[in-house]
């Protein structure tokens, strides 16, 4: 059995006024213990509002969440508030994308970190503030002592992102979630980050599901990914599986508009055309199909099913990238 | 720390300068003047002058000025035209019952309008939110006058359960120690004086609060909601922090920085709401003072008064930035 399991995960929103909306739409993937899912997509795709509603953390009001998430077999979808609260950072650890607005300003770092400890194990200040030191130290930060003291102003953005992590692998959660975590980080800084959590994940076996829209993250960290698109899952593959034959053409179309840098000089970018906006709903096609190259008539009448396509891989898609056109080279971080 | 004090202190000396220009000008551009006003209905043209020359109001007004600051610096604020008293004595005398008013007002204030407003933003477009709002901006909106004498009427009048006016019953022998009425009592064992005192203090207190409490209540949950929305309340949550050290630790702390910025300015317009309130309730504080040496001319009482209730808010305004440094460690820096 799976650490994590999602079932057909589905995210309403509700908002007076307007006609309900599906964030997340029957979302399901697998998570085992020590192993590396990835969750990509444009902005707007709901890969963050899957990992919001796995935790927990979306608003109570204006949301309804469908489907099962269930963690060692018990759906945390049917916990109470209270329930939730004792996972949250003991089972469950969270890292977030922008690591200055995700600590709190007017705390010193030392508390940010002690509270889960004292929430989780039940330590004592004194006691937790050796612990945190530890934990700073794990996460490279230099001098973790004195920076127990500091607030995160004091801190460079990858020290606070740092920081984050530590505070997430405090209590030594089985599954951890990132989301975007190095997205407002310098370039330099993100590959630190990236081998940091990789380390960790796999000297503790740690379960973590990877959320970017960072290709070059994918290529580096995850064993599987699932492409997200309008709220779905388009496409699901092995890693290498997925960048040497990309089915889906929104994902190869997302592989196919990272710049190179072995390119011919002058080479023409590729981007995807269009915006997330230009989406038709899915009960009425694919929602992919107003941007899609390979789009037939039959692409904005019925609704793609999800293919079952053979080596695990799932696809969902009438008129898939022929295996043999020109795939993209692996990017290695 | 210290040196940010001393360089805010410092900053205060040309306000308080510039203000006692517009002060001493301002008066002066009154009609009548505290000659006609002394002499009343016996007041000729000749004998104006006359008394004018004997108030040195007969000389240029940067002359008076000037002379006026001379001896302000050595801490001599003049006579009072009415009573021929130090107007400092007078201030002095009277100063216990507008400050001990004051501070009860400011104590109900903060200590209702602070758990309020929190307590609206937590239940925010439910019904209590929406009394809340409702209620606050009637709050705003009833001036403090009519506030006063509709409690007065309905309690202290209809019902009898508080003293209509003044500030200690004229039966209660009370040994003046303070001159704050209910400290008084306690220091002298007299509690009967200090429970009298109270029974006068509340009616007067609550008029007086009202504007205050209606606008920290408002700011309170305005600024509440803001950190509701912030990413480290989702971090704290995502910790699985008991919901209660979510409120103290994380959403009050940040919530109450605007707040205290509020308290200060409400301060400085308690005093203003002071004057009147002690007017309805025949309070005999700094309000009656005031209005006497309106409606007479006293220039040196008004300016003394007017100087004082100056550096009070600064003072107060200061104390605010304290406290900002306090709770928030990037002021401090």
């Amino acid at each position: 059995m799976a650490l994590l399991e999602v079932r057909d995960l589905t995210v309403t929103f509700q908002r007076k006024g307007s006609a309900p909306f599906n964030a997340v739409d029957g979302v399901s993937f697998d998570v085992d213990p020590g192993q590396t899912v990835g969750l990509v997509g444009e902005s707007g795709c709901g890969k963050s509002v899957t990992s919001l509603a796995i935790m927990g953390l979306l608003p109570k009001r204006g949301n309804r969440v469908g489907g099962t998430v269930s963690y060692e077999g018990t759906d945390l979808l049917t916990l109470s508030d209270r329930q939730m609260r004792d996972r949250r950072g003991r089972d469950l650890g969270m890292v977030f994308q922008d690591p200055l607005s995700s600590l709190n300003p007017v705390i010193p770092i030392g508390i940010q970190v002690t509270e889960v400890l004292e929430r989780h194990r039940g330590m004592a200040r004194k006691k937790a503030m050796v612990e945190a030191a530890g934990l700073l130290d794990k996460v490279g930060i230099p001098d973790p002592t004195r920076r127990l003291t500091e607030y995160p102003h004091q801190l460079s953005g990858g020290m606070r992102q740092r920081a984050l992590i530590a505070i997430a692998l405090a209590v030594q959660p089985r599954l951890l979630i990132a989301d975007e975590p190095t997205t407002a980080l310098d370039v330099t800084i993100q590959a630190q980050i990236l081998a940091l959590l990789k380390e960790l994940v796999t000297d503790s076996g740690t379960a973590l599901i990877m959320i970017t829209h960072d290709l070059g993250v994918v290529a580096g960290l995850c064993d599987e990914v699932n492409v997200l698109y309008a709220g779905r899952v388009v496409e699901k593959a092995e890693r290498h599986e997925l960048f040497a034959q990309p089915r889906h053409p929104y994902t190869h179309g997302l592989l196919a508009s990272i710049p190179r840098l072995d390119g011919a000089r002058g080479e023409r970018l590729n981007p995807i055309r269009g915006s997330v906006s230009d989406n038709i709903p899915w009960d009425t096609g694919c929602a992919f199909a107003p941007r899609c190259p390979n789009a037939l008539e039959v692409c904005t009448q019925v609704t793609p099913p999800q293919e079952d396509i053979g080596g695990g891989r799932l696809l969902r898609c009438h008129n898939p990238v022929r295996p043999g056109t020109p795939a993209v080279e692996e990017v290695s971080v | 720390m210290l040196r940010f004090i001393v360089r805010r202190l410092l900053q205060a000396i040309p306000t308080l300068l510039i203000l006692s220009v517009l002060v001493f000008a301002w008066l002066r551009s009154l009609p009548g003047g505290p000659a006609g006003a002394l002499l009343g209905d016996k007041a000729t043209p000749e004998k104006i002058e006359a008394l004018n020359k004997v108030l040195g109001l007969d000389q240029p007004l940067y002359l008076q000025y000037f002379k006026f600051l001379g001896r302000v610096l050595t801490g001599d604020f003049g006579n009072s035209l009415i009573s021929g008293e130090s107007v400092l004595t007078e201030i002095g005398r009277a100063l216990p019952a507008t400050i001990e008013l004051s501070i009860t007002a400011l104590f109900f204030a903060v200590a209702l309008g602070i758990p309020l407003g929190y307590l609206a933003a937590s239940n925010k477009g439910r019904f209590l939110d929406n009394f809340t709002v409702i209620g606050t901006l009637v709050g705003v909106a009833v001036p403090v006058f009519f506030l006063g004498i509709l409690l007065k009427i309905v309690f202290a009048q209809n019902l009898g359960w508080f003293a209509p006016s003044s500030r200690q019953s004229a039966d209660i022998d009370a040994t003046r120690v303070t001159g704050f009425a209910t400290l008084d009592g306690l220091l002298t064992g007299e509690f009967d004086a200090t429970l009298d005192a109270l029974w006068h203090l509340v009616l007067p207190a609550v008029a007086l609060a009202t504007i205050p409490l209606a606008i920290i209540v408002r700011i309170t949950r305005a600024s509440v909601l803001d950190v509701l929305n912030e990413d480290f309340v989702r971090t704290a949550n995502a910790k699985g922090l008991t919901g209660q050290v979510v409120r103290r630790r994380h959403v009050l702390r940040n919530a109450l920085l605007p707040v205290s910025t509020t308290i200060g300015l409400q301060t400085g317009l308690l005093l203003g709401g002071a004057v009147l309130t002690e007017k309805v309730f025949v309070w005999g504080g700094i309000g009656s003072l005031l209005a006497q040496g309106i409606e007479r001319r006293d220039y040196p009482r008004l300016q003394a008064l007017i100087l004082l209730g100056a550096a009070v808010y600064v003072l107060v305004n200061l104390l605010v930035d304290i406290s900002y440094a306090l709770i928030d460690p990037r002021v401090r820096a």
